[in-house]
């Protein structure tokens, strides 16, 4: 029994992670029909975005609130993310659509330079950076309608995205001067510590829960719940849904299927950034971290389908908890003694590399008989 | 995508073809040997080039994982040479089984002996696995970007498999080649290098003449079909899953003689072969060469290489903000290629902005009345 509990947690907790990494990849996917290969750079950006929080809260203004680091860096990785996001978005997916093929060879030169970008940029400036993309790309919107129906509207954009580049510059130039280990650009891995409330150990029913674990579960649930919430009960959500099931027909009733476009995206890329904070407590943060979940993630889209968030959910726990069945070798403990030609196969597949090996031929073999996934959508087209 | 291709005097075409042959000859004795050596390499890539330009030019089928094929190719090639230098070594098995306790040669080894069955497994074995991961796939009627996914993770699973497994195929090491032996001569050697060089030019070349011929035709012209409208060829009464599996494995093939000629020319074989990123750059050659042109796809591979690693000598951090931006502007701003653009109508539409050229009139005759009927 116990020892159930403990694989199952094991996985619930590879799987959440995986869970809050693909949310917004299947999101995005469902909606635009674009895999974003860049997705797993977004999640670095995000774990960046932990550290340099973590780094700044120790200054002795913040010293007193450090213990709740954790929690403030998960909202700003989710603007850092989703700002990003957003950008991109404008820039180079919103001119390729509805060539799939050429968005994910674009979004992977995306990826190429934001990796580039955090080696030879320094945080501080990085951080700059962001915070004036944050203010140019915002604060137009905030404007009066009086304002942004004249035709001076473009000076004022231009003025703020000015304004923008004044306040990026100077907040980078403030934080690098306060916070030396982030003036200098660096391609070494980062450490996250994780506040003192959140180390050790938790007992439930006589087995000891490692308490980041059970923060990242925590993450997921309340990013998924969040999730459904907005789709299912919020206008934008509303429309969201609309544009995934039928693009033109939407378009037809009304919806501004590019401002769909860009929110999706932005909370796709949100994710993302969420999705890096988690990472950041597993282990050391680097400009290659996005790449080690990311094959993960299509898996886990692949196998749940679009257009139904069940799906996404059900398949990341699925993956997750045959990881840990497969990797670490389980079903020989539940069951000691099966036959020898059995075991030493599963020997043979019991480390986390051979377990990913075991899992993609149990999905190849999956998709023989349910080739689009676990939920598929309805649907008479030719196509899809 | 239509492309209207020059055609040429026979007397220039027989002069080109002279010019180049000479070249390949004299290039050994032109080059310094580490520059020679790197040209060899990136001929050798250009033949995965090409397979990569048969399925995402012509067929439509974006793989992100020939780094599979390629590095089985190139596997095949360094256990055979592995196995038939390894005479003065314990057990008389390759060196490195010893460091891991193997006494045994594992099975599937014992093939590799035989000249004969490596020259054929070289291309058969990407071949067969490249039909077989493709038959499995197509028959579902997966594609787009679902199919890029999966091959790509199956690239990373075929990364994990030969990463971990040391005692099989000597893991994340990989298998060195240039201190074994070949015809009695050391294949790191130069006079050897010299010789792959050779091989590999010629083979280039048969290459892009056996990818013309499988364009051309009845074949290439159901493939195009695929790319452009799949559902229409369906109901024509063609089964696409046999066209794009056949396709996918020709690929396959030519991506594993490609690995086995890296290999020789670079020394060794790794599992680094199987990387995502590496993958995808073989996209971006053809890419850049333009998709749909053979010829590109070679000369992408060849040139982009080169910029790599001159840009690499000079300024370390930056190839990868070129590489990313590469990605980026030849998907938006130039699709078709350079190749294809210069076939296309780019050099007249840049002529044209300049006032160096007239402009294309569809419908002179409708265009004039408009134009009558705006003054009147």
């Amino acid at each position: 029994m116990e020892l159930l509990l403990d694989s199952l947690f094991n996985g619930v907790a590879i799987g959440s992670v995986l869970l809050v990494a693909a949310l917004g990849l299947a999101i995005v996917f469902g909606l635009m029909g674009v895999i974003n290969l860049a997705h797993g750079e977004l999640m670095m950006l995000g774990a960046y975005t932990t550290y340099v929080t973590q780094l700044i809260f120790k200054l002795p203004i913040l010293k007193p609130f450090y213990n709740s680091y954790i929690i403030v860096s998960i909202f700003l990785a989710f603007i850092v993310s989703g700002v990003v996001g957003i950008l991109l978005e404008k820039t180079i997916i919103r001119k390729l659509y509805g060539s799939p093929l050429e968005t994910l060879l674009a979004t992977w030169g995306v990826s190429l330079i934001l990796q580039q970008f955090v080696r030879s940029v320094p945080l501080a400036y990085g951080t700059g950076l962001v915070i004036s993309l944050l203010i140019g790309l915002f604060l137009p919107t905030t404007f009066s309608s009086k304002i942004k129906e004249s035709t001076n509207f473009k000076y004022f954009k231009f003025s703020s995205w000015i304004f923008a580049a004044l306040t990026g510059v100077l907040t980078g130039s403030i934080i690098s001067s306060s916070v030396s280990k982030l003036s200098r650009a660096s391609a070494r891995n980062v450490d996250v510590t994780a506040p003192s409330w959140m180390r050790g150990q938790v007992e439930i029913i006589g087995t000891a829960f490692p308490k980041t674990r059970l923060m990242i579960i925590v993450i997921t649930l309340i990013s998924v719940i969040a999730i459904t919430l907005f789709l299912n009960q919020s206008a934008w959500g509303m429309r969201i849904r609309a544009v995934t099931q039928n693009r033109q027909m939407s378009d037809c009733l009304g919806i501004s299927t590019e401002k769909v476009d860009i929110i999706t995206f932005g909370i796709g890329s949100g994710l993302a950034g969420v999705a890096g904070v988690a990472v950041s407590l597993l282990g050391s943060v680097g400009p290659n971290v996005g790449g080690n979940y990311i094959v993960g993630c299509f898996m886990v889209v692949v196998l749940g389908g679009v257009g139904n968030l069940l799906g996404t959910v059900l398949a990341s726990f699925g993956i997750g908890i045959m990881t840990d069945l497969i990797g670490a070798g389980r079903l020989l403990s539940i069951w000691p003694d099966m036959p020898l030609s059995l075991s030493n196969t599963i020997n043979f597949f019991a480390t986390t590399s051979m377990a990913r090996v075991m899992i993609f031929a149990l999905i190849v073999i999956f998709l023989q008989f349910k080739p689009t996934g676990l939920f598929p959508q309805k649907g008479r087209m030719v196509e899809n | 995508m239509s492309f209207t291709n020059i055609k040429f005097d026979k007397k220039i075409v027989l002069s080109f073809w002279i010019i180049l042959i000479a070249l390949i000859i004299a290039a050994p004795t032109l080059l310094p040997v580490f520059r020679l050596n790197l040209l060899g390499r990136y001929l050798s890539l250009s033949i995965v080039a090409l397979g990569v330009d048969l399925i995402w030019g012509y067929t439509g089928l974006l793989s992100l994982g020939q780094g599979i094929f390629f590095a089985l190719g190139g596997y095949c090639a360094a256990m055979y040479l592995q196995i038939t230098s390894s005479s003065e070594f314990p057990n008389n098995i390759p060196e490195f089984f010893a460091l891991y306790g193997v006494e045994k040669l594992p099975f599937f080894w014992e093939p590799f002996r035989s000249p004969i069955f490596t020259f054929f497994a070289i291309w058969i074995i990407p071949a067969f696995v490249a039909g077989l991961i493709g038959f499995l796939v197509f028959r579902n009627r997966i594609k787009g970007v679902y199919f890029s996914i999966l091959t790509q993770a199956s690239l990373l699973v075929f990364f994990n498999f030969f990463n971990g497994q040391q005692k099989l195929i000597n893991g994340t090491n990989g298998l060195k080649t240039d201190v074994t032996q070949l015809f009695g001569q050391m294949v790191g050697s130069e006079s050897m290098q010299r010789l792959f060089f050779w091989i590999t030019a010629f083979l280039v070349i048969a290459a892009w003449f056996f990818a013309k011929w499988v364009v051309k035709g009845r074949f290439g012209n159901i493939l195009i079909g695929i790319r452009d409208d799949e559902p229409r060829v369906r109901f024509t009464g063609y089964n696409p899953v046999i066209f794009k599996t056949i396709i996918f494995s020709i690929a396959g093939g030519l991506a594993g003689i490609s690995g086995a000629l890296y290999t020789v020319q670079s020394g060794i074989v790794s599992p680094q072969f199987m990387t995502v990123p590496f993958s995808i750059e073989m996209v971006i050659w053809v890419a850049v060469g333009g998709r749909g042109t053979l010829l590109g796809a070679i000369l992408g591979a060849v040139f982009i290489n080169y910029a790599k690693s001159l840009v690499s000598e000079a300024l370390p951090a930056s190839w990868m903000f070129i590489q990313g931006g590469l990605f980026i502007l030849v998907v938006t701003a130039l699709p078709e290629g350079v190749l294809g653009w210069i076939q296309g109508d780019g050099p007249r539409n840049l002529l044209q902005r300049f006032g160096l050229k007239r402009k294309i009139e569809t419908y002179p005759s409708l265009e004039a009345n408009n134009k009558e009927g705006t003054n009147e």
